[in-house]
C-alpha cells in the first residue's frame, strides 16, 4: 500500500509583474474575450522563467513552473532555494492561501499552515484573546484549544501579560505568543515557512526543539521552509532544490544542501580565473589571477589528488615584510585550517605564489578560500572572502559504505595492526 | 507510483472549481472561529471608550433625534401619523441594519487582506460573521426601540403590532441577502480597480434616499410618478414599509413588492456566492 501524504502535479504558478492600471484593464478585457469564445488564456503562453536579477521582457513571470513530487507521510521535506526561487509560493499554494494557475495537488489529511507567526492578532484583544483567535485562524477547535490553553501560555513564557492587549506587547513578546499558539497545532501536515528565526536566542532553542518533537513525533508530514541550513539539515529528511521556479533536485537533505550551496556559488565562482583584479586600498599591488592548476584534464578535484592553488599579484612598488595565509572553510564558512607563507618582501612585478595541497589530506567537502595578505603581522593589505571555490570528489570507493565521511579533513594516516 | 483517484484524496487543490461551492461543510467545521469573529467584533467594537456597549444604542437616538427634528419638524414630512420618534427609529434601525451587512460584506477582503494571505480557512466564515454580528447589534437597538415604543403606547399614539410582524425574520433575512449580495459583488470590483470605491461609497449614502427611510411610501406626491416608480423598483422599499407595517401598524404592505424583493434577494445571493467563489481564489494575487 502506498502512503504517500501528498502528490504534486505540474504545478505552475504565473504572476503579473509592476502594478495593477489602466494596462491591467486592457489584459482583462482580452482575456475575457478570448475565454468567452472558448479559447485558451492567451497570456498563459507569455511569461518568462523567474530570475529576478535578469530585466523582465514580458508583463508575466512564472513563479512556478511544472512542480512535480510527492511527499511520504511522516517525511519531513526541506524546500530550499535562493530569494525568489518559488518557496513561498509552493507553500502559499498548498496552504491554498492562493490557487495555482495549471496543475493540481491531491493531499491526505488536516493541512495547517504556519506562513507567518501570530496571523489574525488583533491589537486591541488580549493575548488571551487572541489564543483564542489565534487557534481557530489555524484551524483549531475551540476544545484543544482550551486543552492547550496553559501549555502555549507556559511555552510563550508570557503569562504576566496575558490579559494585556497585544498592542501593549514588545515585538518579541507578540511572535513569542504567535509561535507559541501556532506549535500546538496538530494536523496530519504541517506547513512552515521561515517562522524560526523569531524571538532571542533562548526563544528560538525552543522553537526548533518544538519543530523537532512536532516532526519526529506521530508520522507527521512536514514540509519546511528555511534559509538556516543548520536547521533544515537537523530537522528534514528529505530535500527539495527549488531554482527560478523550477525543481532541479529532489532527494536526501544532505545532498540536496549540497547542491544547492554549489548552485548559489555558481554565479560567483572563481574556479580557474579572476577577472577583475582585486586592488588593495593603497593601490600598491594588484591580485590578477586565482586559479587551481591541477594535472589531470577533467579538471575535477580528486581527494587523492595532489592539486595547487595559484595567485598571481602585480606588485606596483616593492613590498616588505608580509606574508600570504589562506584560510580553508567548510560548507558553512568554519574554518577547517589555516596555512600562511613565511614572511618575505617582494619587489616590483609579477610574482606567482602556488599552494601545494597534498593528496589525502582534504575530504569530500566544498571548501571555500579566505585570501589574506598581511604586512609586518599587523596591516593587512588586502582580504579576498570566497576567494576560491572547490569541491572535492571521491573516485569510488570499495566495500559497501558509500556514505559521506564526515570531517572537514581526511588525511590518510598510517595504521598499524600488532 | 500511486495512482489513486481522486476521491481517496481528503483535500484537493486545483486552478479552477466549477459550479457553486460553499464548502458549508467545512464552515460548520470552523464554527468556532465564526463565533470568536462575531466576539472579537462586540468586544473590539467598544474597547478602551467610556461609554462601552452604550454607543450602541447613543447613535441611533442620535440620528433619530436629528431626522425628527429635521424631516419632521423643519421639511414637515409625513409620517403616516405616527409619532415621528417611532417612525424614523424604525427606519434608522433598519437602514443601519441593511448598512451594516453590506459594509460587512464589502469588507470582507480588504479588510482581512493580511489574515488571507497568510492562512487558509473558508473565506465565507468572515462574511457570515459580519452578517451575525448584525443581526445581533439589530436586536439589541430593537430593545431601545421597543422602550420608546411602550412609551408612546402608554401615550395613546395610534400604533399596534399585527400579525405582519411575523414576516420580521423574513425581512430581517432578505436585508442581509442584498446586503451581502451587493457587498460582495462591490469588493469583487474594488479589490482590483479601487476607482469604484469612491464611487460606491457615496452611492450606498444616496441610496437612502431612494428608500422609505425618513418617509413613508405614501408621502410621495402623484405628480412625481417617475419617482414612485425608481423608489418601487428599489427591492429594500417594500421591505422597510412591510417592516413598519407590521410594527407600527401603519404603512403600505404590498405582497407584489415584496416577492419582487425575495426575487431580487435571490438572485442578487446567487451573484454574490458565484462572485465570492471566484474572487477567494484569486484575491491574494490581486489585492
Amino acid at each position: 500500500m502506498s502512503n504517500i501524504s501528498i502528490e504534486f502535479e505540474n504545478i505552475s504558478k504565473q504572476y503579473r509583474l509592476g502594478t495593477i492600471g489602466t494596462g491591467t484593464l486592457t489584459h482583462d478585457l482580452n482575456r475575457w474575450w478570448h475565454l468567452m469564445r472558448g479559447k485558451e488564456d492567451p497570456y498563459l503562453k507569455v511569461g518568462e522563467v523567474n530570475d529576478r536579477s535578469i530585466k523582465a521582457t514580458s508583463d508575466y513571470v512564472w513563479a512556478l513552473k511544472d512542480i512535480s513530487f510527492s511527499v511520504e507521510q511522516g517525511e519531513v521535506l526541506g524546500i530550499i532555494g535562493k530569494n525568489g526561487a518559488g518557496k513561498s509560493t509552493l507553500l502559499k499554494i498548498l496552504s491554498r492561501v492562493t490557487s495555482p494557475t495549471t496543475g493540481s495537488i491531491k493531499a491526505k489529511g488536516r493541512i495547517a499552515s504556519l506562513l507567518e507567526v501570530g496571523t489574525g492578532f488583533h491589537s486591541e484583544l488580549t493575548g488571551r484573546e487572541n489564543i483564542y483567535m489565534n487557534g481557530a485562524i489555524l484551524g483549531m477547535t475551540r476544545r484543544e484549544i482550551v486543552s492547550k490553553f496553559d501549555e502555549i501560555v507556559d511555552f510563550s513564557g508570557i503569562e504576566k501579560y496575558i490579559d494585556t492587549p497585544v498592542k501593549r506587547y514588545s515585538s518579541g513578546m507578540t511572535v513569542r505568543l504567535g509561535f507559541a499558539v501556532a506549535a500546538h497545532l496538530e494536523p496530519e501536515i504541517l506547513v512552515v515557512d521561515e517562522v524560526l528565526a523569531v524571538g532571542d536566542a533562548e526563544f528560538q532553542k525552543k522553537a526548533i526543539g518544538k519543530m523537532k518533537d512536532v516532526s519526529q513525533g506521530g508520522g507527521r508530514t512536514v514540509l519546511f521552509v528555511s534559509h538556516n541550513m543548520t536547521a533544515v539539515k537537523s530537522l528534514c529528511t528529505k530535500g527539495l532544490l527549488l531554482e527560478n521556479g523550477i525543481s532541479t533536485y529532489s532527494g536526501s537533505i544532505d545532498s540536496t544542501i549540497n547542491r544547492y550551496i554549489a548552485g548559489t556559488r555558481d554565479s560567483l565562482r572563481i574556479t580557474n580565473n579572476v577577472n577583475q583584479h582585486i586592488k588593495t586600498s593603497e593601490d600598491n599591488l594588484v591580485l590578477e589571477e586565482i586559479y587551481i592548476s591541477t594535472n589531470n584534464e577533467h579538471g575535477v578535484l580528486y581527494i587523492d589528488e595532489a592539486f595547487e592553488c595559484c595567485f598571481k599579484i602585480d606588485f606596483k612598488e616593492r613590498i616588505d615584510n608580509f606574508n600570504l595565509s589562506l584560510s580553508f572553510c567548510d560548507e558553512v564558512g568554519a574554518t577547517v585550517f589555516v596555512t600562511t607563507t613565511a614572511v618575505v618582501s617582494c619587489e616590483r612585478g609579477e610574482k606567482l605564489f602556488k599552494c601545494n595541497i597534498p593528496a589525502n589530506l582534504l575530504n569530500t567537502n566544498l571548501y571555500s578560500l579566505i585570501l589574506l595578505l598581511v604586512k609586518n603581522s599587523s596591516q593587512v593589505l588586502t582580504r579576498v572572502d570566497n576567494a576560491l571555490f572547490f569541491e572535492m570528489h571521491e573516485k569510488g570507493r570499495e566495500g559497501t559504505y558509500f556514505e559521506k565521511f564526515g570531517g572537514g579533513i581526511r588525511p590518510l594516516l598510517k595504521w598499524e595492526i600488532i | 507510483m500511486n495512482t489513486a483517484k481522486d476521491d481517496d484524496w481528503d483535500i484537493v487543490i486545483k486552478p479552477k472549481e466549477k459550479g457553486i461551492h460553499l464548502h458549508l461543510k467545512e464552515v460548520w467545521r470552523y464554527k468556532d472561529l465564526l463565533y470568536l469573529y462575531v466576539k472579537r467584533d462586540f468586544i473590539s467594537t467598544y474597547k478602551q471608550t467610556i461609554l462601552g456597549p452604550l454607543w450602541f444604542f447613543i447613535q441611533p437616538i442620535f440620528s433619530t433625534l436629528i431626522f425628527t427634528l429635521v424631516f419632521g419638524g423643519i421639511a414637515q414630512i409625513s409620517t403616516d401619523g405616527l409619532p415621528p420618534m417611532l417612525f424614523y427609529m424604525a427606519g434608522v434601525l433598519c437602514w443601519n441594519y441593511f448598512t451594516d451587512c453590506l459594509s460587512r460584506s464589502s469588507g470582507t477582503f480588504m479588510g482581512n487582506a493580511g489574515v488571507f494571505s497568510k492562512v487558509y480557512f473558508p473565506r465565507l466564515v468572515v462574511p457570515i460573521a459580519g452578517l451575525v454580528s448584525a443581526v445581533l447589534k439589530m436586536f439589541i437597538q430593537l430593545l431601545l426601540f421597543f422602550s420608546i415604543y411602550i412609551y408612546f403606547l402608554f401615550q395613546g399614539s395610534p400604533i399596534g403590532v399585527n400579525s405582519y410582524v411575523l414576516l420580521f425574520p423574513l425581512l430581517i433575512t432578505m436585508m442581509a441577502g442584498i446586503g451581502f449580495g451587493i457587498g460582495i459583488i462591490i469588493s469583487s470590483v474594488t479589490i482590483k480597480y479601487r476607482d469604484l470605491n469612491i464611487l460606491f461609497s457615496f452611492a450606498i449614502g444616496l441610496m437612502m434616499y431612494i428608500t422609505p427611510v425618513i418617509y413613508p411610501l405614501s408621502a410621495i406626491p402623484a405628480k412625481y410618478g417617475a419617482l414612485k416608480w425608481v423608489i418601487q423598483l428599489n427591492p429594500l422599499s417594500s421591505i422597510f414599509e412591510a417592516f413598519r407595517f407590521g410594527m407600527l401598524g401603519t404603512g403600505n404592505l404590498s405582497w407584489g413588492g415584496l416577492l419582487y424583493s425575495s426575487i431580487f434577494t435571490v438572485v442578487v445571493v446567487l451573484i454574490g456566492i458565484v462572485t465570492f467563489n471566484k474572487v477567494e481564489r484569486r484575491f491574494v494575487d490581486i489585492v
